[in-house]
């Protein structure tokens, strides 16, 4: 328990992971309580990434456990698909499925993963387009939409699945950049509804508004640690001051 | 417009090859598949009702193949060790088996090995569907290891069950790319079901043998086995066409 009293929702120890000789991660620490918005910055190649994709399983890891919501994350398959429910993603590359229909996108996680019933899915898809802003592109095809709609739309497709916590892969970093603000706008909105966060970005003021947590990687390790205020003013480690000058500088 | 050219310019050729052929010197004998004689009528039907069985064939292999030919392609694109190797050992032995050599096996080995009796019909229909398999699950393969990666994590972070994701997410994406390659293959299958002859079923080679022998006119009997098999294929490949319109149609 924290001191406001919120449960920890993700919690990692020991985290370790390798690519063949090449170590991505080393002895990660991280709890991450419910409601709280973590945002992960550093340069690329730091593990940020691998990190985020471990608490889904899209990457095995190697050592150390990762336990959310109370299950921990194993082999075990049952314990897997527990997991995927409560957690959702939002990817760089969108990764919307080209052949549905925006609305298809949506539903297909609750119908078959969630056994919802089909007209009660479509309702909830059409709920969320209306939350991020695009409920005229229900019927359309991805391709006939604008990368931050695309993004919209997958992070529709990830609030379907009514997950706990929101797990988004640099999900800026592939939109041309007058695109880049209605997609923040929404997930400013998640944030503010009070959804759990881990969000892996470089937008630097984004994280200055909604993060409570800011984590800085490097070399696939947790470098620092901080609630913003303190990260961006006051970093303690010279690796943080760094990355920061060099992205802070325009 | 487009379309009506190409078939037009079609049947001009297929008229054309007709003519040349029929028309070069007294060498040919046409009478022998007349169709304005009663001898002729009678040779005709017997060479065309062939193409009962060299359809059946080919549609029962051609069922076969495809089921087993993803049976095959799925193990071989397991994370494990174990189903990838039983991929592997599959397609490189079918494939290094002659189709000839295969059904001579099955028809002559596989009832003494089993102790069953196997009708000529159906040890084709085998044949043809265990060699072609072998090459249509590398088709199948291949089109499915296309798919972007993307594809299989969004389908995993929305936590589709494997059937569900090959189902709906991987497989609808991956027949677009697959069909042109697997297309290609059922024209050869179908192709290849002219050697199920040897073993004495009755489809359209086998015909055109038994009739040669009795006629004594390979030239004519054998210019109309390569237009029933001209004719037979390029309706085959006309429809493997529209659907591969079709489906493009269908993506935006």
């Amino acid at each position: 328990m924290t001191d406001d009293g919120r449960e920890p929702i993700i919690e990692i120890t020991g985290l370790g992971k390798s690519f063949g000789d090449f170590e991505a991660l080393r002895g990660i620490n991280l709890t991450v309580h419910n409601g709280e918005r973590v945002v992960v910055c550093g340069p690329s190649g730091s593990g940020k990434s691998t990190m985020i994709r471990c608490i889904n399983r899209l990457e095995t890891h190697d050592a150390g456990t990762i336990t959310v919501d109370n299950i921990e994350l194993n082999e075990n398959t049952k314990n897997i698909n527990a997991i995927r429910r409560e957690v959702a993603m939002v990817f760089q590359q969108f990764n919307l499925f080209p052949h549905l229909t925006v609305v298809e996108n949506l539903t297909l996680g609750p119908v078959r993963s969630r056994k919802m019933a089909p007209d009660a899915a479509e309702a909830l898809a059409r709920q969320y387009l209306d939350r991020v802003h695009i409920p005229e592109q229900a019927d359309k095809y991805p391709a006939q939409l604008s990368g931050g709609q695309q993004q919209r739309v997958a992070i529709a497709r990830a609030l379907c699945m009514e997950p706990r916590i929101m797990l988004f892969d640099e999900p800026t970093s592939a939109l041309d950049p007058e695109m880049i603000s209605e997609v923040l706008d929404v997930m400013v909105e998640l944030a503010e509804e009070g959804m759990t966060m881990v969000c892996v970005t470089h937008e630097m003021s984004f994280a200055r508004k909604v993060a409570d947590t800011m984590v800085f990687m490097d070399a696939g390790e947790i470098v620092e640690t901080a609630p913003p205020e303190q990260f961006f003013s006051a970093p303690k480690s010279d690796r943080t001051k760094k990355f920061l000058n060099q992205i802070l500088q325009y | 417009m487009m379309v009506w050219l190409r078939r037009k310019y079609l049947w001009l050729s297929l008229g054309a090859m007709t003519l040349v052929l029929s028309g070069c010197g007294q060498n040919w004998g046409w009478y022998v598949v007349s169709p304005s004689t009663e001898s002729g009528r009678i040779n005709l039907k017997f060479l065309i009702n062939g193409l009962g069985y060299t359809i059946a064939l080919s549609l029962c292999a051609i069922v076969i193949s495809v089921v087993i030919g993803l049976m095959i392609a799925l193990p071989g694109l397991a994370k494990g060790a174990a189903p990838r190797a039983m991929n592997r050992v599959y397609v490189e032995c079918f494939r290094a088996i002659p189709i000839l050599v295969l059904l001579l096996w099955v028809y002559y080995g596989l009832p003494v090995v089993l102790d069953i009796g196997i009708t000529t019909f159906w040890a084709g229909v085998v044949a043809l569907a265990i060699s072609d398999s072998a090459f249509e699950a590398e088709i199948f393969r291949g089109g499915i290891q296309s798919i972007s990666k993307g594809q299989v994590e969004a389908a995993d972070s929305i936590g589709l069950s494997y059937y569900d994701k090959m189902r709906y997410v991987i497989l609808p994406q991956a027949i677009r790319r697959i069909l042109p390659p697997l297309g290609n293959q059922l024209v050869y299958m179908m192709k290849m079901s002219s050697l199920v002859s040897v073993i004495g079923l009755s489809e359209l080679t086998r015909r055109a043998n038994e009739l040669v022998v009795t006629e004594y006119r390979p030239l004519e009997i054998y210019t109309i086995l390569v237009l029933e098999y001209l004719i037979l294929i390029l309706i085959v490949s006309a429809g493997v066409r529209w659907l591969e319109n079709k489906m493009r149609a269908d993506e935006r």
